[in-house]
C-alpha cells in the first residue's frame, strides 16, 4: 500500500538518507529500527508530508503523494511527547480530526467514546490534558490518531518518555489495538525490544540505508552485519582472517585473536580475506571453544554479564570469581 | 551590606539641606523667565547692603505663581516679582504675600496701586497689543486690521498667533480685552470665529514671538502676534546691526490693547524681612526703574523717569486700552479661561 | 519581618498620598457638573488615543514578533536590543528626537523645504494626533515583540504537525491551534501597551501641544497651571481606578500565557529565510524596523551638532554647518551669573538624584524581593500590592506628594523618593528571580561545611546576586535619569534635572536654545542607551520578561 522508492535527503549539507526503499502492506506493522539521529523521524515526516525528499518517490497504492499536502494524506501521527493540544480537553483533542472532516456532532460523540474505550480512557473524557500522566496522555494521543480512521498510522518513538513498566504495558496494549483495527503501521524506534515485540517486519536503518530487513526472528538469528549485531546486542563482533577451507565440510578455518574457529560461511571468501564473526555470548552444547580469564562480572537482572580478558563477554547464570578461568563452547556465526 | 545601606540613607535624605554659608546673607527673588536687569545695578544694591541676591527664574507668570502657592508653607524665596493684574486676585487670595507699606509708594500714581492692603506693590506696566510685521503687510498689499472684529476677516486667515491664557500673561490679557470689548455673552462667539479664521495658539509668549512671528528672528508663519506695545522699540534696541526704522509696529485701536501692571511682594514666612523690604524699595527706586525699559521693555510706574530714545521714537503706550475691574477679573477669570479652552482648543 | 521596610515605605510614600488624593477628590467642590463633564471628555479622549495607539502598535509589532520568532538573520540580537531602547528612553528624549526628525525645524521639513523651495514647513507633525500615535508606537512595539514573540517562539511545532496530520490545512491549524495558544499572550501584550498608552504623559505634553489632553496631562494642567487641586485630585482618582483595573487584568492574562510551552521548541522554530516570499518579508520588515527605530534616534544627535537656525535675537545670516557650539554652550552661563542655572548643574542634579534612587530602591528592593521569592500566602498578597506603583502614573504620584507633603516641597529629596517609587517595581522584578534561583540546598551545603551565615551569603548568595544587583541598579539609575512626569511637578526651579532642562530649552525659541535642548537630549540618550544595553547584556535569558 505504501511504497517508498529511492528516497534521498540531505540535512545541513550532510547526506542523511541515501536511497531508502521500502514497502508497507495492508494489515502489516513494520518497524524502523536505528540509532538516534539516523534519520528515522525525518523519514516519517516525509511520509507524513511535513518535509519533502530531495529525490525519490513516496507512493500510496501507486499514486505519488508529492502533490498531496499533509492534511489530505490521512496518515495518523503519534509523537514521543504526545503533542496533545493543551488548550483543549480530552474530548476535544480526540474529536479534532473528526471536526476537520466535518462530521456531525452525534457521530463525533459516538466515535470519540468508541475510541477512548479502545484505549481504556473513557473516564477521562472531560479532563484537561495537562492534568494527565505520561501514559494517560499517550493513550489519548493514540485515540486522537485513531479516531478519524486513518489509512495508516505512524509512531515516532511513542514510548520513549515513559518509564519501563509503563512501556511494556502500553506496548502490549498497542499491539493488541493494531491487530484489532487492522490499520497498517510504521513504528520508529531505537529500542530493539519494542521493535521485536510489535513488528511484523523489522527494517534496520544505518548510515542512511536499510541494511537489514526481515521478520524479527530472521533478523535476530541473522543480523547480517557487524553493526546490526552490535546494535542488537547480539554478542561479540570480532574480526578474523580466512586461513583455509575444509573441502568436505565446506567450513572455513578462521584465525582470530581469540583463537581459531571453524565456521560455516554462506558468503564467498578467498584465503586471506578479512571476515567478521559473531560470537554468541551464551555457552552452548555445540560450537567453537573459547577460554579466558574473568576480568569483570555485572549483574543484569536475570543473568550475569561476564567479561573475559580478551574483551569477549558471555552471559552466565551464576557469577564466577574475578580471575577465574572460564572455558566453554559458543556458537560462532559468519557475518560476512 | 544592609547595615551600610542603613547608614547612608539618612545621609542622602539630608541631601537637600545645604549648609548656610557664613558671610553675606542671601536674598532669594523668585521671578518669571522674562525678568532682566543690568548686572551693575544689582551689584550696587548688593554692595550697599552686604547681601548676595539670587534670582530664581520659574517659568512664565502663571506657572511661577502656582509654584509659589503650592510651596507657600515653606516658601522657595523671599521676594516674588512678576504677578500682574490678571493673576493678582489669585495671588492675593492664596495668602502668599505679607504686607509692606513701602515709603516709595507715595511717589507712584494711584491708578497703579490696585492692592489697597499693600501686599502687592506695582513696579512696571505695559500694554499687551497686537504686534505686526510691517514688511509682510507691505509685500502682500494688506491693510492693517483696525479693530478686533477685523481679525475675523478672511484676508487675515491664519495670520494671527496668540498664547494660551491659562499659562500666558499676554494671552490672558488679550482674552480679557475681548471680554471687555464684546461683553461676557458674545466674546466666545468671537473666539469661535477667530478659530475658524485659523488663529494659532501656543503655550508661551516666547514661542509665539520668537518662533511663530514672522517679523522677528524666528521667521515664522504668522505676521501678527499678541505681544507687547513696546515691541517696536525692543526690535530696534535688540538689533545687532543698527536699524533706521523698526520692522514691526503695534495695532493701537481702542480696546485692542490691554494694560498689564506687574507687582512685587514679600513672601510670607521669609526669614530676611529687612533685606526683603530693602529690595522692594530698591525696585521702586529710580535706578531700577530707569534700568527696566532697556532690559524688560516695560514702562516704569514712577513718573519722570527718562525713557530710552527708541522708546520715545518707536513705541507708543495705548491711548485707549481695554480695562476690566480687578474684582471682576478675580471672580470670573477661571470660568472665562475654561470657556475659552473649550471653544478654542477642544 | 523583611517585608516590613518596603511595605512601610509604600504605606507612607504611596498609599498616604493616594488617600490624600481621595480626600481632595471627594470634597464637595469636585463633584460639580462642569468638573464631571470635563473629566468625562478627557477620559473619552484618553481611551480613544490609547486604543488607536494600541492598534497601530499591534500592526507593526505582530509582524515584527513573527520576524524575530521564526527567522534567523544577521544582526538579529542587535536589532532586538535596539527595539528595547525606545521603551526605556525618557519621554523628553523621544519627543526631542521626533522633533528633530519631523518637527517644523526638523530634518524632513528642512529637507523638503530646501528641495521643493517651500517657505514654510510642509509637514505638520508636532501638535497633531499623528505625532502622539507614532511616538506611542515607537515606545511600545518592543512589548509586543517580546511578549508575543516569546510565546510564538515557544509554540511546539509538533502541535502544528499533529493538527496537519489530523486533516487541518494551514489556515485551520492557525485558527484552531496556534491562535488559541497565542491568545493569552496577545491579550497580555495588548493590555500592557494599552496601559502605558493610557497613562502616557510626556509624549502628549511635548508632541501633542495644547489641543490634546489625556487624564495625565489634564491633571498636570489643573494642578500646576490652573491650581484647581480638587479637580486634579478627582482626575487622579479616576486615573488610578482605571490603571488598577487594567493592571489586574494584565496580571491575570500574563500568568496564563506562561503555562503552555515546550522549552526546547524555541531554537527549533528558527530558520533562515528561504522562499522568495520569506526573503521579501524579512527584508521589508528589517527596513521598516530600522528606519522606524533608528532614524529618530539618529536625527537627534545629528541635529545637536548642526547649526541651521538663527539664535533668538540674531539678525545676521546663519552659518549653516556642523558645530559643537551647543555642547560648549551647556557649560557656559550665558545670561550672566546671577540668573542662570547652567545646564551642567542640571546634569549634576540628575546624577545626584539617580544615585540616591539607586541606593534607596536597592535598600527597599532586596527585602521585598526576598519576601516575594518564597512563594506562600504572604507573597500572594504582597505581589499585587508591590506592583501597583508600576501602573500608577508619575504625574499622579507627583500630585499625591504635593497634597501630602506640600510643606516639604522646598526640599529636593521629594524627587528621589518619587523616583524610587517609580523604579521599585522594576528593581523588585529583577531581583526576585535571582533570589528565587538560589537553592536552599547550596546554602545548607555551605553551612554544613562550616560557613558562618555571613560567609554563606558572601560565597553563595552574592555571586549569584551580583549580576541581578547590577541590573537592578542600572534599571533604577536609568529610570531616575529620565523621569519626567513626577519631577515636573515636584522639582524646585533651581534644582532642575536634565529632562526638566530639556523641556525648558525646547519651550524657549531660537537656534541656541533648540541646539542646547538637542545637545542635552543627545547626552541623556547616550547615557540611557548605555544603561539599557548593559541591562540587556547582564540579564539572564528567559528570566522575568516584564
Amino acid at each position: 500500500m505504501l511504497e517508498i522508492r529511492d528516497v534521498y535527503k540531505t540535512y545541513d549539507g550532510q547526506p542523511l538518507l541515501r536511497g531508502i526503499s521500502l514497502r508497507l502492506n495492508a494489515n502489516e506493522t513494520i518497524c524502523l529500527l536505528g540509532a538516534s539521529g539516523s534519520g528515522k523521524s525525518t523519514l516519517l515526516r516525509m511520509i507524513a508530508g511535513l518535509e519533502l525528499p530531495d529525490s525519490g518517490q513516496i507512493m500510496w497504492e501507486g499514486l505519488d503523494l508529492a502533490s498531496t499536502p499533509t492534511h489530505l494524506r490521512d496518515f495518523g501521527l503519534v509523537f514521543q511527547d504526545y503533542a496533545l493540544f493543551p488548550h483543549l480537553d480530552v474530548f476535544d483533542n480526540v474529536a479534532f480530526g473528526l471536526k476537520m472532516k466535518s462530521w456531525a456532532y452525534g457521530e463525533i460523540e459516538k466515535r470519540v467514546n468508541e475510541v477512548l474505550n479502545l484505549v481504556g480512557m473513557n473516564n477521562f473524557i472531560s479532563r484537561k490534558v495537562t492534568d494527565l500522566s505520561g501514559g494517560e496522555q499517550q493513550r489519548v494521543a493514540l485515540a486522537r490518531a485513531l479516531a478519524p480512521r486513518p489509512r495508516m498510522l505512524m509512531f515516532d518513538e511513542p514510548l520513549g518518555a515513559l518509564d519501563r513498566a509503563l512501556r511494556e504495558d502500553l506496548l502490549n496494549q498497542l499491539r493488541g489495538i493494531l491487530h484489532q483495527t487492522h490499520i497498517p503501521a510504521i513504528y520508529v524506534t531505537h529500542d530493539q525490544e519494542e521493535a521485536f515485540t510489535i513488528a511484523d517486519r523489522v527494517l534496520m536503518l544505518h548510515s542512511g540505508r536499510i541494511v537489514r530487513e526481515g521478520k524479527p526472528t530472521e533478523v535476530w538469528t541473522n543480523p547480517g552485519s557487524a553493526w546490526a549485531a552490535e546494535f542488537l546486542g547480539l554478542g561479540n563482533a570480532i574480526e578474523g582472517d580466512c586461513k583455509s577451507r575444509n573441502e568436505k565440510s565446506k567450513m572455513w578455518n578462521i584465525k582470530t585473536a581469540f583463537g581459531n574457529f571453524d565456521v560455516n560461511c554462506e558468503h564467498k571468501h578467498n584465503v586471506g580475506d578479512k571476515v567478521r564473526l559473531l560470537v554468541r555470548p551464551a555457552l552452548a552444547e555445540e560450537g567453537s571453544v573459547i577460554r579466558g580469564r574473568v576480568t569483570d562480572v555485572v549483574f543484569q537482572q536475570d543473568r550475569f554479564k561476564v567479561t573475559l580478558e580478551n574483551k569477549l563477554f558471555v552471559y552466565l547464570q551464576s557469577a564466577p570469581k574475578i580471575g577465574q578461568i572460564i572455558k566453554g563452547k559458543v556458537a560462532v556465526k559468519c557475518l560476512g | 551590606m544592609k547595615r551600610i545601606f542603613n547608614f547612608l540613607l539618612p545621609v542622602f535624605l539630608l541631601f537637600g539641606c545645604s549648609p548656610k554659608p557664613s558671610g553675606p546673607q542671601t536674598l532669594t527673588v523668585m521671578t518669571h523667565d522674562s525678568f532682566a536687569v543690568t548686572d551693575t545695578v544689582v551689584q550696587a544694591f548688593e554692595q550697599a547692603n552686604n547681601v548676595k541676591v539670587t534670582f530664581i527664574k520659574s517659568g512664565d507668570a502663571g506657572a511661577m505663581l502656582n509654584k509659589a502657592i503650592l510651596s507657600k508653607d515653606s516658601p522657595l524665596a523671599d521676594v516674588l516679582y512678576g504677578v500682574d493684574n490678571t493673576f493678582l486676585s489669585r495671588a492675593l487670595s492664596s495668602g502668599i504675600y505679607q504686607p509692606y507699606n513701602s515709603p516709595a509708594l507715595k511717589n507712584i500714581p494711584a491708578e497703579f496701586q490696585l492692592d489697597a492692603s499693600q501686599r502687592a506693590l506695582p513696579v512696571d506696566f505695559s500694554d499687551v497689543c497686537i504686534t505686526y510685521d510691517k514688511a509682510y503687510f507691505a509685500a502682500h498689499n494688506l491693510t492693517v486690521p483696525q479693530s478686533l472684529e477685523d481679525l475675523t476677516n478672511s484676508q487675515y486667515k491664519g495670520l494671527l498667533v496668540t498664547e494660551n491664557p491659562a499659562t500666558s500673561s499676554p494671552g490672558l490679557a488679550f482674552l480679557l480685552a475681548t471680554v471687555k470689548h464684546f461683553g461676557e455673552s458674545d466674546y466666545i462667539g468671537y473666539w469661535k470665529d477667530l478659530r475658524k479664521n485659523g488663529v494659532a495658539v501656543v503655550d508661551g509668549w516666547e514661542t509665539a514671538y520668537y518662533t511663530n512671528f514672522s517679523g522677528s528672528t524666528g521667521k515664522g508663519q504668522q505676521p501678527m502676534v499678541v505681544s507687547y506695545g513696546t515691541d517696536p522699540a525692543a526690535e530696534v534696541m535688540d538689533a545687532t546691526t543698527p536699524l533706521s526704522d523698526s520692522p514691526v509696529a503695534s495695532i493701537l485701536s481702542p480696546d485692542t490693547c490691554f494694560r498689564e501692571i506687574e507687582f512685587v511682594g514679600i513672601l510670607k514666612g521669609t526669614s530676611h524681612i529687612t533685606l526683603a523690604e530693602k529690595f522692594v524699595d530698591f525696585m521702586l527706586g529710580d535706578k531700577f526703574q530707569a534700568d527696566m525699559p532697556g532690559q524688560m521693555f516695560v514702562y516704569p510706574v514712577l513718573p519722570n523717569i527718562t525713557l530710552p530714545e527708541a522708546f520715545v521714537k518707536y513705541a507708543t503706550s495705548a491711548p485707549q486700552p481695554a480695562v476690566l475691574s480687578p474684582d471682576l477679573i478675580a471672580a470670573k477669570r477661571d470660568a472665562w479661561i475654561q470657556a475659552w479652552s473649550d471653544a478654542v482648543l477642544k | 519581618m523583611l517585608w516590613f521596610l518596603p511595605l512601610s515605605f509604600l504605606a507612607v510614600f504611596f498609599f498616604y498620598p493616594f488617600f490624600r488624593i481621595l480626600g481632595y477628590s471627594f470634597s464637595s467642590i469636585s463633584f460639580i457638573n462642569s468638573n464631571l463633564q470635563l473629566a468625562f471628555h478627557v477620559l473619552v479622549f484618553t481611551f480613544y488615543q490609547a486604543i488607536l495607539s494600541t492598534l497601530f502598535t499591534l500592526l507593526i509589532g505582530l509582524p515584527a514578533a513573527y520576524l524575530f520568532a521564526r527567522f534567523d538573520f544577521r544582526g538579529k540580537t542587535l536589532l532586538r536590543a535596539l527595539t528595547l531602547v525606545p521603551f526605556m528612553l525618557p519621554t523628553v528624549v523621544v519627543a526631542a528626537g521626533f522633533n528633530a526628525l519631523l518637527g517644523p525645524r526638523g530634518w524632513v521639513n528642512l529637507g523638503l523645504m530646501r528641495t521643493l523651495g517651500l517657505s514654510s514647513p510642509p509637514i505638520q507633525f508636532v501638535g497633531t494626533l499623528g505625532a502622539i500615535l507614532i511616538a506611542h508606537v515607537f515606545y511600545n512595539t518592543t512589548i509586543v515583540i517580546r511578549i508575543v514573540g516569546n510565546a510564538l517562539a515557544r509554540l511546539d511545532p509538533k502541535l502544528n504537525q499533529a493538527a496537519h496530520s489530523l486533516g487541518a490545512d494551514s489556515r485551520r491549524v492557525w485558527w484552531n491551534v496556534s491562535l488559541p495558544l497565542l491568545l493569552p499572550s496577545l491579550l497580555a501584550a495588548s493590555l500592557l501597551v494599552f496601559l502605558f498608552d493610557f497613562s502616557s504623559f510626556g509624549v502628549i505634553l511635548l508632541l501633542g501641544g495644547p489641543s490634546f489632553a489625556t487624564l495625565e496631562v489634564e491633571i498636570y494642567i489643573q494642578a500646576l497651571e490652573l491650581l484647581n487641586l480638587p479637580l486634579a485630585a478627582l482626575l487622579a482618582f479616576i486615573q488610578l481606578l482605571c490603571t488598577l483595573a487594567f493592571a489586574i487584568l494584565y496580571t491575570r492574562f500574563s500568568n496564563r500565557s506562561t503555562v503552555q510551552s515546550a522549552q526546547r521548541a524555541e531554537q527549533s522554530n528558527l530558520r533562515k529565510p528561504k522562499a522568495m516570499l520569506e526573503k521579501t518579508f524579512v527584508a521589508g520588515m528589517l527596513i521598516l524596523l530600522i528606519s522606524f527605530f533608528i532614524f529618530p534616534m539618529l536625527a537627534l544627535p545629528l541635529r545637536s551638532v548642526s547649526r541651521l537656525d538663527a539664535d533668538r535675537g540674531q539678525y545676521g545670516s546663519v552659518q549653516v554647518g556642523l558645530t559643537i557650539d551647543y555642547y560648549k554652550e551647556l557649560f557656559i552661563n550665558r545670561n550672566s551669573s546671577i540668573f542662570y542655572v547652567p545646564p551642567v548643574q542640571a546634569a549634576a542634579n540628575s546624577l545626584g538624584y539617580a544615585g540616591a534612587t539607586v541606593l534607596l530602591s536597592l535598600l527597599l528592593g532586596f527585602p521585598a524581593a526576598s519576601a516575594l521569592a518564597k512563594p506562600g500566602r504572604l507573597e500572594r498578597i504582597l505581589d499585587p500590592i508591590l506592583i501597583i506603583p508600576l501602573g500608577a502614573s508619575a504625574v499622579t504620584l507627583g500630585l499625591g506628594f504635593i497634597l501630602a507633603f506640600g510643606h516639604w516641597l522646598a526640599y529636593p529629596w521629594l524627587v528621589p523618593l518619587a523616583h524610587t517609587l517609580v523604579a521599585l517595581p522594576f528593581v523588585i522584578r529583577t531581583l526576585q528571580p535571582a533570589l528565587a534561583s538560589i537553592p536552599d540546598r547550596l546554602r545548607q551545603a555551605a553551612a554544613s561545611l562550616g560557613a558562618s551565615p555571613f560567609r554563606v551569603w558572601q560565597t553563595v548568595d552574592w555571586p549569584i546576586l551580583q549580576r541581578a544587583t547590577l541590573t537592578a541598579a542600572t534599571f533604577a539609575f536609568t529610570i531616575s535619569l529620565g523621569e519626567f512626569g513626577a519631577t515636573v511637578l515636584l522639582s524646585r526651579p533651581d534644582y532642575p534635572t536634565i529632562p526638566i532642562a530639556i523641556y525648558r530649552f525646547l519651550s524657549q525659541p531660537g537656534g541656541l536654545n533648540y541646539g542646547q535642548a538637542m545637545a542635552m537630549a543627545t547626552l541623556l540618550m547616550v547615557l540611557t542607551t548605555a544603561g539599557i544595553l548593559l541591562i540587556e547584556k547582564l540579564r539572564l535569558p528567559g528570566a522575568g520578561e516584564f
